[in-house]
């Protein structure tokens, strides 16, 4: 039989998107190989959402509860994934900050390579399982063949939407095998602002020169702010000259990034930044400079003086929002 | 304290990817090499701890082709004490990698071993945390804060909308991201320096590993775009169009 395991993630005590997602993949894969889904939680007591996913295709859900779970326990994550994870024939993260550290830590205690950030995974002629997965941060792809069993795979977050395909997501316990704590996460803190993650926002409003002073970020807030669901980036001339948070940098050195709307406001458009959004669903362009390589890769180009024409995108915005 | 820094030589971030003949590869005539950006915040680190500390020894150690010996130069320039490259073509598979260094690594007695949190040409963010996990050491990825006390370190590494605090003891391996710290560039004084500094060169086998690349194929261009106009005046049109043809808000 072949089963695959879809590795949840919770924070707070609430499942995150990204766990419907992997779910959706697994059962897509488990579709063609003729297999079973098992969704794995872990958490320190009842997450919510964990009676969802049967809806997205979970034919089992396991929920592995100890008191280390409540925040991220890398060794104890570990241990429970490792334990079982012979029993299958894919083991599936996500590539969220989490999912970085926990599948790595995975494979090697297993023994298996890991196919990381992977865009899609089908299986191939010969049994393998065969991934798409990007590298140079984007600017080209890669098709490679998985081998293992377990195949261990992470996927990118925001690739594949959460699409409902029921099943019984009969929920049972797992024991937690004893581990030695060697990490301990002690807290989380909210960063200064509440904004949303460039990498997980729907809209992205980037800056990048041409704004001329970090002050100026405020119009791109803004307009971030009558958008909605909507975080600001930056480019990495920005960043380096430290008027934005490293953690706002889209591009080769900071983050990837696939929203339904990228507007980029004052950014000349280096081939590093266009690696970094260059899936974004559609992409804006405002920047007084026509030649621009920005105006190459977006769809809508508004060539002239952002101070002019950013304030008045806001102002439209507000309106268009105000009528619905 | 003896500390260990794992570089990768990459292509340099402005290289424009094209495909080599085979279709398996990028074609490097004419690429420009560069350390790993994110295994330079690794190497200041380094430094820093080193510094601080007063005494003990600063390692880098290389994966790569023979070339890569100028790549171990660079962190030698910075300050490093001495360099070992493990000459080899390199997997696509980052377990086979993490293999290698371990094997290398256990038994230096290192106090802190560093690397990037993911080299720039191939993604897998993955050696730094395998490499720890076959080492049997605690390991934070993707850190952009570190305080070492005695032996016991504390970390920062940012996750979704958070930043996570994380403790562990030393020895431990944490992989480097961008914010931990601005790293120094080499002086004329470091690079005349570095070219008398000791740099190991010992070939290693890499296994087949369980993840081989079929082919590397760009991605799909996108449609040409339009420009909707110039100045403030265009902006209705381009709000019609975000609204009623991308239908994106």
């Amino acid at each position: 039989m072949n089963r695959i395991l879809a590795v949840t993630e919770q924070r707070d005590g609430a499942l995150r998107k990204v766990s419907f997602e992997v779910v959706t993949v697994a059962r897509r894969l488990a579709d063609r190989l003729m297999g079973t889904v098992e969704a794995l939680v872990l958490g320190a007591g009842p997450v919510q959402g964990t009676d969802q996913l049967g809806r997205y295709g979970a034919d089992r859900v396991l929920v592995a509860q100890h008191r280390a779970f409540a925040l991220y326990s890398p060794d104890g994550y570990a241990t429970v994934i490792a334990g079982r994870a012979r029993d299958y024939r894919a083991v599936l993260f996500s590539a969220t900050a989490t999912g970085r550290d926990l599948a790595p830590r995975v494979a090697a205690r297993i023994g298996t390579g890991l196919a990381s950030d992977v865009l899609e995974v089908a299986p191939g002629p010969d049994g393998a399982l065969v991934v798409t997965r990007p590298v140079y941060a984007g600017k080209a792809l890669q098709r490679a063949r998985l081998e293992g069993t377990p195949a261990v795979l992470s996927l990118r977050p925001n690739t594949v939407p959460p699409t409902e395909t029921p099943k019984a997501g009969e929920v049972e316990s797992v024991s937690v095998p004893s581990f030695t704590e060697r990490v301990t996460v002690q807290e989380v803190k909210a960063p200064a602002g509440a904004r949303l993650d460039v990498a997980e926002a729907p809209i992205v409003v980037s800056g990048g020169r041409g704004l001329k002073d970090p002050a100026n970020f405020k119009l791109l807030e803004e307009l971030a702010d009558a958008l909605g669901n909507a975080a600001v980036g930056a480019s990495r001339a920005v960043v380096d000259a430290g008027w934005r948070e490293h953690g706002a940098q889209v591009g080769q050195t900071g983050k990837t990034v696939s929203p339904s709307l990228y507007v980029a406001v004052g950014i000349s458009g280096a081939i590093q930044h266009l690696a970094g959004m260059r899936t974004a669903k559609t992409i804006v362009a405002i920047n007084r400079d026509k030649d621009a390589p920005i105006f190459k890769v977006a769809d809508y180009g508004i060539v002239g003086d952002l101070f002019e024409v950013v304030p008045r995108l806001t102002q439209e915005i507000r309106r268009l929002k105000g009528e619905d | 304290m003896k500390i260990a820094v794992c570089l990768k030589r990459v292509p340099d971030t402005t290289t424009k990817v094209t495909i080599r003949a085979d279709g398996k590869g990028m074609d490097e005539t004419g690429v420009k090499f560069v350390p790993n950006p994110y295994d330079e915040f690794a190497l200041e680190e380094a430094l820093k701890l080193r510094e601080t500390a007063g005494t003990g020894e600063t390692v880098v150690y290389c994966l790569g082709p023979e070339p890569a010996q100028e790549t171990i130069r660079t962190a030698l320039a910075m300050g490093v004490d001495r360099g070992v490259l493990l000459q080899s073509a390199g997997s696509a598979d980052g377990l086979e990698v993490a293999r290698a260094l371990a094997a290398e690594l256990a038994g230096g007695g290192y106090d802190v071993i560093l690397f990037g949190k993911l080299a720039v040409d191939d993604y897998n963010h993955q050696v730094g945390v395998m490499t720890a996990e076959l080492l049997g050491l605690p390991c934070i990825s993707a850190i952009t804060r570190l305080e070492v006390r005695g032996r016991e370190a504390r970390a920062e590494r940012e996750i979704e909308g958070g930043i996570e605090v994380a403790t562990c003891s030393l020895p431990a391996v944490f992989t480097c991201d961008k914010g931990l710290n601005t790293p120094r560039l080499p002086s004329l004084k470091g690079i005349m320096a570095a070219k008398k500094k000791p740099l190991e060169v010992k070939p290693v086998a890499l296994g087949e590993g369980t993840l081989t690349t079929l082919g590397l194929e760009l991605p799909p261009e996108r449609k040409p775009g339009k420009i909707v106009g110039e100045g403030a005046d265009a902006v209705p049109e381009l709000v019609r169009l975000l609204r009623e043809e991308a239908k994106v808000i």
